[in-house]
């Protein structure tokens, strides 16, 4: 489909950004998916892993690009390769393995043999191809690969601008603060949710920036805090907090700004909260600086950033979105801890995390049900427009766009600014 | 609970298969109350990811001591999580019942679980291997530890408004 089809001309009628309204084709239009996998999965930086979840030289993780299936790996050097998992002789696939640590990729079918680079090192009875067979031809297919803050993104696009630059230094400088709850150490993903709700990537993509849906959706989960917790999240009620438009399609909500930066509170008193918690790191030998700064860091900063297209840091936790077809988004929590770190914070954090997030956690769950509810109500009133306008009226200049209220769409607006403007592209 | 459980591996098995049975259809009927009631204190109820067994210092999907469990039925109870209210209504069978070992009060053992959901209109099918520690009391048999490891549990899932 190229944009001569009269179905995909008019973006303004998808996505109407003087009004915030977005159409319900958006959630529900298979071709429009079709579309979306083309001109922003395929030409964007996509997040596909963390530092953490391959370590060593010849370990790797399967991750996704949009609808396709990659390898992330390190070769022997370290240096980091994202390739599609597709054997360049009859597309087999070359790992089934989550992750884990090898020399190379082996293809089952006929025993084509990849490098950790992904080049082609040895075909079995290459006779039959003739002299002029290029091995240097076929490789698996490479994506360029790029990380900031050990967080590694592909892309397919070879003339995309340099990640940091797609990033921009709003979003970089958050990521440095986010990763301050590493507490000294190394930040790890200690392992991950995973679950699969029946919506468009779309609805996922909206939410991680939306700060008004926060003391409906988690109510229940508010309930099991104790006084002080709950305050900590009465964010909405307190007017401190905003929403900014970070340039390219990123947002951060600022929900409690004195936690923007762990280390502007290394001289608070630690919560009573997590008072048991210092003493056990204390017994641990810990000096009171480090065990102030572990525990801050257990508590995790006070934001949630969102980046187009697919991944967010999520107060402790990062999460992503993979799209899977117009109606149905895989979605991945990945709990992070102290590389290295005392391990009863780690053992906290993992608690903390299941408190709230995956298949079982007090807040998760709801948000899964709202969102498929959304896709559920879009199958009527296809006329009706999305909303996205909140807060547009007390919208601010911030540093890189408009900032607002910390309960404003200014997040959602950001995402689908960039989302039409990468439609507009040819494919 | 008679001596003769003790000594008799069929009564014993038909001891604890009757305890299994009624735990399963006091999580069908959501009759939570009743099912905090099959606990000991100290007991930990978990869902792990995958085939690790540190559960204190891996990721699981619920690693609850007593304080979590009754938030999590509280939770449950309250009507405010949009998510289990309704919650969706299920089925399950529980069976292929193997005794570890009987040692004294404590009896370890292992089961299947089947379990069909439904809601909106749409079912799921879920299974999972079930390993139990139960307490013999006066009071009955008491739950130690309950783990249970669903089939595809370092899958993709869907989001859960019941108990396994
Ligand atoms: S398909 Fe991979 S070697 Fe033939
Ligand atoms: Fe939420």
């Amino acid at each position: 489909m190229s944009l001569d089809t009269p179905k995909f001309s008019d973006f303004d009628a998808l996505y109407d950004a003087e009004n915030a309204k977005v159409a319900t084709e958006m959630y529900e239009d298979p071709d429009l998916f079709k579309e979306e996998m083309d001109r922003i999965f395929k030409k964007t930086w996509v997040w596909v892993a963390h530092e953490s979840e391959f370590p060593d030289k010849g370990s790797f993780k399967l991750s996704q690009v949009g609808l396709d299936p990659v390898i992330v790996v390190r070769d022997r050097k370290g240096k980091i390769h994202c390739m599609v998992n597709r054997c360049r002789h009859r597309a087999a696939t070359v790992c089934e393995v989550k992750q884990g640590k090898t020399s190379s990729f082996q293809c089952p079918y006929h025993g084509w043999g990849y490098g950790l680079d992904g080049s082609l090192r040895a075909v079995p009875y290459p006779e039959q191809y003739g002299d002029d067979f290029d091995k240097s031809q076929h490789g698996l297919l490479k994506l360029r690969t790029e990380s900031h803050e050990g967080m590694v993104f592909a892309t397919f696009n070879e003339d995309a601008e340099p990640l940091v630059d797609f990033l921009g230094p709003e979003v970089c400088r958050y990521m440095t603060l986010f990763m301050k709850q590493g507490g000294g150490f190394p930040v790890k993903v200690l392992g991950e949710h995973q679950f699969q709700v029946p919506m468009n990537w779309k609805v996922q993509l909206e939410n991680t920036t939306d700060a008004y849906h926060f003391p409906i959706v988690h109510k229940s989960f508010m309930q099991t805090l104790d006084e002080k917790t709950e305050d900590l999240f009465a964010f909405m009620d307190k007017n401190e907090g905003w929403v900014e438009d970070l340039g390219n399609g990123h947002s951060i909500m600022m929900m409690m700004p004195s936690r923007a930066d762990l280390d502007d509170r290394l001289d608070d008193p630690i919560e009573p909260r997590f008072e048991w918690l210092a003493e056990e790191i204390r017994k641990e030998g810990y000096s009171e600086e480090q065990v102030k700064k572990i525990v801050l860091a257990v508590g995790g900063p006070g934001f949630n950033m969102n980046l187009f297209p697919n991944v967010s840091f999520s107060l402790s936790f990062f999460r992503v979105l993979t799209p899977i077809a117009v109606d149905k988004t895989d979605i991945r929590h990945m709990a992070l801890g102290m590389d290295g770190g005392p391990k009863i914070a780690n053992q906290t954090r993992l608690r903390l995390h299941e408190h709230f997030q995956g298949p079982m956690g007090f807040g998760s769950p709801d948000d899964a049900e709202v969102w498929e509810r959304v896709q559920r109500g879009t199958q009527g009133g296809e006329e009706l427009p999305i909303l996205v306008n909140r807060g547009i009226v007390d919208e601010e200049p911030g540093v890189m766009g408009p900032r607002g209220h910390v309960s404003s769409e200014t997040g959602m607006r950001a995402a689908y600014k960039m989302w039409k403007r990468m439609m507009e592209q040819e494919a | 609970m008679t001596e003769m459980s003790k000594l008799d591996p069929k009564a014993l098995l038909a001891d604890v298969t009757e305890f299994l049975w009624q735990e399963a259809d006091i999580l069908d009927r959501k009759d939570y109350d009743a099912w905090i009631d099959l606990w000991l204190k100290e007991g930990i109820y978990i869902l792990p990811i995958g085939d690790g067994e540190d559960y204190e210092n891996q990721l699981n999907l619920c690693y609850d001591d007593d304080k979590m469990r009754r938030m999590r039925v509280d939770r449950f109870k309250r009507g405010f999580s949009i998510s289990s209210a309704p919650a969706a209504d299920t089925v399950r069978t529980v069976s292929r019942i193997v005794i570890e070992s009987a040692e004294g009060d404590v009896i370890k053992l292992r089961a299947a679980e089947h379990l069909v959901e439904d809601k909106f209109g749409r079912q799921r099918m879920w299974a999972a291997d079930l390993f139990y520690t139960l307490r013999k009391t006066d009071d009955g048999f008491k739950l130690e530890r309950k783990i249970a490891k669903l089939l595809n549990s370092d899958g993709m899932l869907n989001s859960f408004s019941y108990l396994f």
